[in-house]
């Protein structure tokens, strides 16, 4: 575990040792790479011989270091070096940044923070971390506007850059919609449940009527209900900060669509991002599933060749955000302003562009829509479908609905423990979200 | 123990060398030399104890004394006094005497089994096999597997749509069983991971401690007309009495921690073990509470809550026993 200590006063030290003490003895265990070695003059020279040595904190496969763009930036300024650290589960990896940000240790010099985490992070870890509203490099007017509302401060500070977001859309299979008497050309399906959530019900409905063996219309409730409540406004939370989610009539109208769904059988059953679920990919066990921009390449990966050329891509009934991120600067860091830099380079629209051309994670700058590479961009798995218009379109539809600090969190419960009971189990509805309910009540300490 | 350790002893105790003689204050060097010798267990344990407050004894007490706060992990700094309503609020908490019950009812599926499976398969590696040694490392194979690989595989296994084990119950002609989801069949499929992991050890300790029980007590037996069972009840397991309370222990206390295998069983539940929190451990809450919510006072609490379960539970053990548990 790295830590940069060597010049921080004594208490804080301790402070840190025991938090991370208490890390490593509740939590899981840090795996990062060790820091290189603080030289003389404080500054790191590691193998690269670069004085200047930059880490990156990020979750997941999160696609910059994949993308190229740090060797990018590495030969624009032959005097920084980048190294980045992973972490495999996003759920590891944001108690260890808290961890780490409330000790002071332990950080890298930019750190990636999931949409459902930022409005926490920025309640509770301002004077933390860095501001990055003015930062070289940094203009508001290219970001969508909602993107950058939701890491600023309530004094107008703004903490986190955008890097992705999660536009939606419906992804489909040709042949399984073909086989249950429906139409597969893109525009004629989306038009089959524009504008109403509750029309892609309906199309579950006809589909169903005439459905292949063994095919159901979707792949899972909590992933119906995700998308629905993706376009709502408010969601979780209202504009005054109070948690609304057990009164606002749009999550539970959402929840009573998803327990629809599964009432009616039109879902596959699974549980997103599990064995089973992957499997459902591989042997074609559903015909349609609520797709942001970053789910394409989990279907590519998942469907396999013999998915080939049968997945299409429509729009979705509404606009709606599932996901995405920011980057965020640690005030501890010891070349704040550098990793304002480069933080500011990496989600400036060009490099959001690159990302999206070579990683499929769709830009929050929304000056990168104009740009050739999301334009024009078509993905060859799914049809050729024009990718960067749909999902630019999406993302413009997208309403500025506040953010919560326990977003991700309530999400979460309402789907892995209210909605998957309905739809596997068969648990009624009214029980199962009052079960979600005190779970939520429960996680939150209310 | 490390050479600096051994450096150290050495340091405080130079062992009596031809220690300058016939200066006078003998008898004060006499009783120097016995409060060295006294002290000299002290010292050579002295690492361990050292150690054992470092990582052991602070960690105990800053975690009692953290169960005494509302602290979040958000803002570990600011404190605000709550007394015992960390513990006072577990006595009305569905969510921790659910764990309760499912740590108590997954530790009897697993141990129970897993020790009897132990003693028999000890009994059959103590006779004269064919490659008994093959048996025995494999018989240990389990256990020294990492629990996150050997979980992951449990966890297709036992799939609801695409398993082994539905694929199985399919041929018998059985209805596929949700193994992730039914509130029994998801703790008897953690409970047989636990089984599967640790038979194999405890069965080494069985094979071990009937490896020392006298050849010629069987013979008597034998002599005597006692037939097989006879000499496996009356002797075999009377010599093994030691190996059952130390499995017998060990297997307890694992079953209050469990941890791993049910956090890894469902990729998808973490550790809300299970959408209804079917298979949720005190561990799992636990973890919940502190790195998923967030509230480490909460954790903090259910941390003691879970060594006070074990002490009452030893404690209870002596009683029945009377005589207390053999050392």
């Amino acid at each position: 575990m790295g830590w940069r200590t060597a010049t921080r006063p004594r208490g804080r030290r301790r402070r840190a040792l025991a938090l991370l003490l208490a890390a490593a003895l509740l939590g899981g265990c840090a795996t990062d790479p060790p820091v290189p070695p603080a030289a003389g003059s404080g500054e790191a020279v590691d193998g690269s011989g670069r004085p200047v040595t930059l880490t990156v904190g990020v979750y997941g496969t999160f696609g910059l270091k994949e993308a190229g763009l740090y060797d990018t930036y590495m030969r624009l300024h032959p005097d920084v070096a980048i190294r980045q650290t992973s972490l495999a589960r996003a759920d590891v990896y944001y108690p260890q940044l808290l961890t780490h940000l409330t000790a002071g240790a332990g950080l890298a010099d930019i750190q990636a923070v999931e949409v459902g985490n930022i409005a926490e992070v920025v309640d509770t870890q301002a004077d933390r971390l860095a501001d990055l509203a003015h930062a070289p490099g940094v203009r508001e007017d290219d970001f969508l506007p909602w993107k950058w509302a939701q890491a600023r401060t309530a004094d107008g500070r703004v903490l986190g850059l955008g890097t992705d977001i999660g536009p939606l859309a419906v992804c489909y299979r040709k042949d399984h919609f073909a086989a249950a008497g429906l139409p597969t050309d893109r525009e004629e399906v989306g038009r089959l449940w524009a504008g109403d959530w509750r029309a892609y019900l309906e199309t579950g409905r006809r589909f169903a009527a005439r459905a292949p063996e063994g095919v159901a219309f979707t792949d899972s409730a909590s992933g119906v209900m995700a998308a629905v409540i993706s376009g709502a406004n408010p969601r979780y939370y209202d504009a005054e900060g109070r948690l609304v989610v057990a009164d606002n009539p749009a999550v539970r109208a959402a929840w009573d669509l998803g327990a629809e769904f599964a009432e009616h059988g039109l879902t596959a059953r699974l549980q997103q991002f599990t064995p089973d679920w992957d499997q459902g990919f591989a042997h074609g066990r559903f015909a349609s599933i609520a797709c942001p921009a970053w789910m394409l390449g989990y279907i590519q990966d998942k469907g396999g060749p013999a998915g080939q050329g049968k997945w299409e891509i429509a729009e979705a009934p509404r606009p709606g955000n599932w996901g995405g991120s920011f980057l965020v600067v640690p005030a501890a860091g010891r070349h704040v302003e550098e990793a304002a830099a480069l933080a500011a380079w990496l989600t400036a629209p060009e490099q959001q562009a690159v990302l999206f051309e070579r990683r499929g994670s769709f830009p929050s700058a929304e000056a990168a829509f104009g740009l050739p590479q999301v334009r024009e961009a078509r993905h060859p798995y799914f049809g050729d479908a024009p990718v960067g218009r749909i999902y630019s379109a999406a993302a413009m539809g997208v309403p500025v609905a506040p953010v919560g600090p326990k977003d991700g969190l309530v999400n979460q419960i309402l789907s892995d423990t209210g909605m998957l009971q309905v739809d596997q189990t068969g648990r009624s509805p009214e029980s199962a979200w009052r079960a979600a309910m005190k779970a939520i009540d429960n996680a939150l300490d209310r | 123990m490390s050479s600096g350790t051994a450096e150290l002893v050495a340091r405080a105790l130079p062992l009596t060398g031809p220690g300058a003689p016939g200066r006078p204050g003998a008898a004060r060097r006499e009783r120097l030399g016995r409060l060295r010798s006294r002290a000299a267990p002290y010292v050579l344990i002295a690492p361990f104890f050292l150690l054992f407050g470092a990582f052991g004894l602070f960690p105990l007490a800053a975690t009692a004394w953290t169960s005494l706060f509302r602290v979040e992990l958000t803002a570990p700094e600011a404190r605000e006094w709550v007394g015992a309503h960390n513990y006072a609020r577990l006595l009305t908490d569905e969510f921790f005497w659910n764990a309760l019950a499912n740590t108590v009812l997954i530790g009897v599926l697993a141990t129970v089994p897993q020790l009897l499976l132990a003693l028999g398969a000890a009994h059959l590696l103590d006779a004269r096999l064919r490659g008994r040694l093959f048996f025995r490392v494999a018989a240990l194979a389990p256990y020294a597997t990492s629990v996150a690989a050997a979980t992951l595989v449990f966890a297709l296994f036992y799939g609801r749509d695409q398993g082994m084990v539905n694929w199985a119950v399919g041929l018998v002609g059985l209805d596929p069983v949700d193994w992730q989801n039914g509130p029994w069949a998801s703790k008897c499929a953690v409970a047989s991971i636990v089984i599967w992991r640790w038979t194999g050890y405890n069965a080494l300790i069985y094979l071990a401690a009937m490896q020392t029980i006298p050849p010629e007590l069987y013979e008597a037996a034998a002599l005597d007309g006692a037939s097989r069972w006879r000499r496996f009840w009356h002797v075999t397991l009377p010599g093994l009495r030691p190996a059952l309370a130390f499995t017998g222990l060990v297997s307890v206390i694992g079953a209050v921690q469990l941890f791993g295998e049910p956090l890894l069983f469902s990729s998808g539940a973490g550790a809300s073990g299970g959408a209804d929190h079917q298979y949720q451990t005190l561990g799992l809450y636990l973890y919940e509470q502190g790195w998923v919510n967030l509230h480490l006072g909460r954790a903090a609490a259910i941390a003691w809550a879970m060594l006070l379960l074990l002490v009452v539970l030893f404690g209870v053990v002596r009683l029945v026993r009377g005589k207390g548990v053999r050392r």
